[in-house]
């Protein structure tokens, strides 16, 4: 039997064959994670006008930069009075995931000309997880989700944003109403179904260790791109 | 420009750059074997540091909070089979209520 890991390693290369694969299911998958994850917008929105960014400089970080971790990490870093420089190395350093994201979807979407531009700009943790989940159900489910979550994530989040900048002073306080605890969980539902063996397991318990010993020694956004390292560690050898 | 300014459009701007590089790469590069398992475990690393920085972290510091009674609900839900809205519901619920209570 091939065990789970080569499975995984041929999802790379997904098949090209254009068999029908189930559209509501795949659509309700990627609404399933793009309303949740746009609401949260709101919370950007607040947050940002909170560290005293301006209602269009707000909406442009969700419009312009779009990736929600390096968006709280720019407002994060200049609201508790970092420099420019700072925020704008954390944002990046952040934002470096998206890229690595980028390489993984390359070859399933092969995007050129304007598309390409519009496809970079959705590619984010949403888009991709939700891709790299619906690849057992085929290329074009892949590629579906892709945009259906992307597109989804874009308008909710931008919507949501800019309620939140407006409304800033009245969401009050996103801790009662569970959305920093729903983020985490988000994360967790997106990389759940990637656990399908000791290896996937390991990494992902590796990369949960390294980054808690990183947070209180290492500048924000550290401790999540340095786990790429364990990525590359478990990646090298073939087994 | 103020500083704020400077670092809503040059981070967006970079990151724009680091998202269209990442398709930009030849094809060649990405079809070695080395680089295709590393890549399908890099998501895995991030998305799991995500979840532990945003269940634990506050600052530069680990604590442990309503958070992580949230994240600690949607697991067994994502491990009894729950759908991904049905998980974030109940995480915030749980999250929520530890932490009003």
């Amino acid at each position: 039997m091939a065990v789970p890991w080569e499975f995984l390693r041929q999802n790379v290369c997904v098949s090209l064959e254009e068999g029908s694969f189930n559209k509501r299911a795949v659509l309700r998958d990627s609404l399933a994670v793009a309303i949740p994850v746009g609401t949260y917008g709101a919370a950007f929105g607040a947050a940002s006008i909170a560290a005293g960014f301006s209602v269009l400089q707000t909406c442009l970080l969700s419009l312009l930069l779009f990736s929600g971790a390096s968006q709280f990490a720019v407002v994060g870093v200049m609201g508790a009075g970092g420099s420019a420089l700072s925020a704008i190395a954390t944002g990046s350093l952040l934002g470096l995931r998206n890229g690595l994201y980028g390489m993984r979807m390359s070859p399933l979407l092969k995007l050129r000309g304007f598309k390409k531009i519009i496809g970079a700009q959705l590619t984010i943790d949403e888009s991709t997880g939700v891709a790299i989940g619906q690849e057992v159900r085929g290329a074009q489910a892949s590629r579906y989700g892709f945009w259906a979550t992307g597109i989804g994530v874009y308008v909710f989040w931008n919507l949501f944003t800019l309620l939140g900048a407006l409304g800033a002073q009245s969401i009050g306080d996103p801790s009662a109403w569970g959305l920093d605890a729903a983020v985490p969980a988000a994360f967790l539902g997106l990389v759940w179904p990637r656990l399908v063996d000791k290896k996937t397991k390991l990494v992902a318990l590796s990369a949960i260790a390294l980054a808690l010993i990183l947070i209180p020694i290492a500048p924000a956004g550290v401790p999540i791109i340095a786990t790429v390292v364990i990525a590359i560690i478990f990646g090298w050898k073939k087994s | 420009m103020s500083a704020l300014w400077t670092a809503t459009l040059i981070t967006s701007f970079i990151c724009f750059l680091l998202k269209i590089l990442g398709y930009s790469l030849p094809e060649s590069v990405l079809n070695r074997p080395v680089i295709q398992r590393i890549n399908s475990l890099i998501p895995i690393a991030l998305l799991s540091a995500l979840v532990a920085v945003q269940t634990f972290g506050a600052e530069k510091s680990v604590v442990i909070d309503h958070r992580l009674v949230g994240v600690l609900v949607a697991a067994i839900a994502l491990r009894f089979g729950a759908n991904f809205p049905i998980m974030m519901f109940l995480a915030a619920i749980a999250s929520a209520m530890t932490y009003n209570f």
